[in-house]
């Protein structure tokens, strides 16, 4: 057991090379995840476990291990899915109080993907209700901690996903990021966030918070490791409108550390001095200082409207929103009112005790925004400066092969910083919304620590080209060694205080 | 400054079929004033010519062959019903008797 348990915190084609060696098998490795969750209850990770379908699952996979057939690279190895992707059977809170009890009757797209590759979820991750927030504190569930300082936020929204990577319970985990809510967290917590391309990952069965948005996308400690991952969930879905056509191209295997002659742009607003902690552009510029050493080439790009992104995307977003969230009205699934006098009531009551503060302001701004007399003024305006914003990534890819920039202004904020004040949590954001507006894959990768805490860097890359990020990020990683640290064990386990 | 009334929030709350107490209406009014604020930013871009976009990427509508397939079990889809009679959905009278 103790193999299996110094292996989780390992990377995946570690844990493929021990179960296919036969050093573990995949029901110790399940066993082991499990046994994390319980020592590190304490970061509120997980909300939901499969420890019995687990551990039947994990025996499946190691009689097709044992016929030396896996079924994929990701055959017999555990995972966890943010609680907002359904798998039949099982709960998806999406840590709001109106979906409590309810049971899915069916499987996302992504869960279909990851059993037909052996994959074995073993718990579904805490979120910001609805996946709107970016602390992981507007839960139903409580707020998860960051393994690196309990005291602080994990991110958010996909917060638990980061968490439960970041500290071993897991090697691989999915969330969602409409603008942001996979890199921020991946950066607060020194783990790989990858969000793909607009369309590349199927999202039928994901609770939709903002559709033009949204997208599925992996943590893990290696970049080549979300390479994998999206090789296994990516390609088109019939049943999402939206799922691009494109077939996913081979990523993994064409890591191989080359990045000589690659132009990256740096985008000097996002470099500004006054936008980001002093420590968290350090690391970011040690970081470009890395990859110059391995022959790619900078040059200072201009994205102009990036002081309108914050306020773009929460029109956008929320009036999305509150169209989307319209379907929970206490008619057909989730919490309903106890003795409604008549249907309207019954709407209403359901639907306000139901939702949690951020998602009523939320549903309030974007039904104003779309409301009669504002829809142009407020909607469409927000839509036109998303052209613009659009234009700026075309421009700027006419100079370069990918941008780089830091995940976020500053490091994992303390739980309760914000929670006061709305528009500053909104703010973290700031580096992250860009991608969602304009559809590009973007990647979080671990460039070090301020006082303790963790700094990710930014990767955008052009639509569909996330080959490009990729092999940048994963380069990154060969020269360095921020993806190795580990954030301290449980209280009171060896070598805490 | 963009000037909200607690009226209008309750005239919002409405259409979102919301019911929010004076608590929060007078919180949400404040919250909304606030963004509205920051959003009201966008404002000094001219925008007259440029297109909006909803999508970052024009796909066709996709279509798919009219062809039937076994829905979901009347069950299952049932399963997570506040209240059910038979194979529906209960919900409370919406027209009164010969209404």
């Amino acid at each position: 057991m103790a193999k299996a348990d110094s292996l989780l915190a390992g990377d995946l084609s570690d844990l493929r090379g021990a179960l296919d060696r036969r050093d573990c098998s995949a029901v110790e490795l399940v066993q082991a995840s499990l046994d994390a969750m319980d020592a590190r209850a304490d970061l509120a990770a997980i909300v939901f476990r499969r420890d019995e379908a687990a551990l039947t699952e994990a025996e499946a996979a190691d009689e097709r291990i044992a016929s030396g057939k896996p079924a994929s690279p990701l055959d017999g190895l555990p995972v966890v899915l943010k609680d907002n992707i359904v798998q039949a059977g099982e709960p998806a809170t999406c840590a709001s109080r109106i979906l409590e009890g309810y049971v899915s009757p069916f499987d996302s797209g992504v869960v279909e993907r990851l059993q037909r590759a052996g994959a074995i979820v073993v718990g579904r991750a805490n979120l910001d209700e609805f996946a709107m927030g970016s602390s992981t504190e507007n839960s139903i569930h409580g707020p998860s901690r960051n393994p690196w300082d309990p005291e602080r936020a994990c991110g958010g929204s996909s917060g638990g996903s980061a968490a439960a990577v970041a500290a071993g319970l897991v090697p691989l985990a999915f969330g969602s990021d409409t603008g942001g809510s996979i890199r921020q967290p991946a950066s607060f917590c020194g783990v790989v966030g990858f969000k793909p391309t607009y369309g590349r990952v199927s999202r039928w069965g994901l609770v939709a918070y903002a559709s033009s948005l949204d997208q599925i996308g992996p943590f893990a400690r290696r970049v080549a490791d979300c390479a994998l991952a999206l090789e296994a969930v990516g390609g088109h879905d019939d049943r999402d409108s939206t799922s691009l056509p494109e077939v996913v191209p081979p990523l993994r295997s064409r890591l191989d550390g080359d990045v000589s002659g690659l132009v990256v742009g740096l985008p000097k607003e996002y470099f500004a001095p006054e936008g980001a902690q002093p420590g968290v552009l350090a690391r970011v510029r040690e970081a470009i200082g890395v990859l110059e050493g391995e022959g790619v080439r900078f040059v200072e790009i201009s994205l102009p409207h990036t002081a309108y992104t914050i306020a773009t995307y929460y029109i956008i977003a929320t009036a999305e929103a509150s169209s989307n969230l319209a379907r929970f009205d206490g008619v057909r699934y989730g919490r309903r009112a106890e003795h409604p006098k008549d249907l309207l009531d019954l709407y209403e009551r359901s639907r306000s005790e139901g939702f949690g503060a951020e998602v009523k302001r939320r549903i309030l701004l974007g039904t104003y925004v779309l409301s009669a007399g504002y829809y142009d003024a407020y909607y469409v305006k927000a839509q036109k400066v998303r052209t613009l914003i659009r234009r700026d990534f075309e421009a700027a890819f006419g100079e370069c092969d990918a941008i780089l920039t830091p995940t976020t202004p500053e490091t994992a904020f303390a739980l309760g910083a914000k929670a006061g004040d709305p528009l500053s949590m909104y703010l973290s954001d700031v580096y992250t919304v860009s991608a969602n507006l304009a559809g590009l894959p973007a990647l979080s990768v671990p460039c070090g620590f301020v006082d303790g805490m963790p700094v990710g860097l930014q990767l955008l890359g052009k639509p569909l080209d996330e080959a490009t990020i990729l092999r940048i990020g994963d380069a990154f990683e060969r020269r360095t060694d921020h993806h190795r640290q580990s954030p301290p064990g449980p209280p009171g386990s060896p070598g805490t205080d | 400054m963009s000037r909200i009334e607690p009226s209008d929030v309750a005239r919002v709350a409405t259409l979102a079929r919301l019911a929010l107490s004076q608590d929060e209406i007078a919180a949400m009014t404040r919250d909304l004033e606030q963004m509205l604020d920051y959003v009201a930013a966008l404002d000094r871009l001219d925008t007259q010519d440029v297109e909006p976009t909803a999508h970052s990427f024009e796909l066709p509508t996709p279509l798919r062959p009219d062809r039937a397939v076994p829905p979901l079990d009347p069950e299952i889809a049932l399963g997570n019903a506040p209240e059910r009679e038979g194979t529906a959905f209960l919900v409370p009278k919406v027209l009164e008797e010969g209404g």
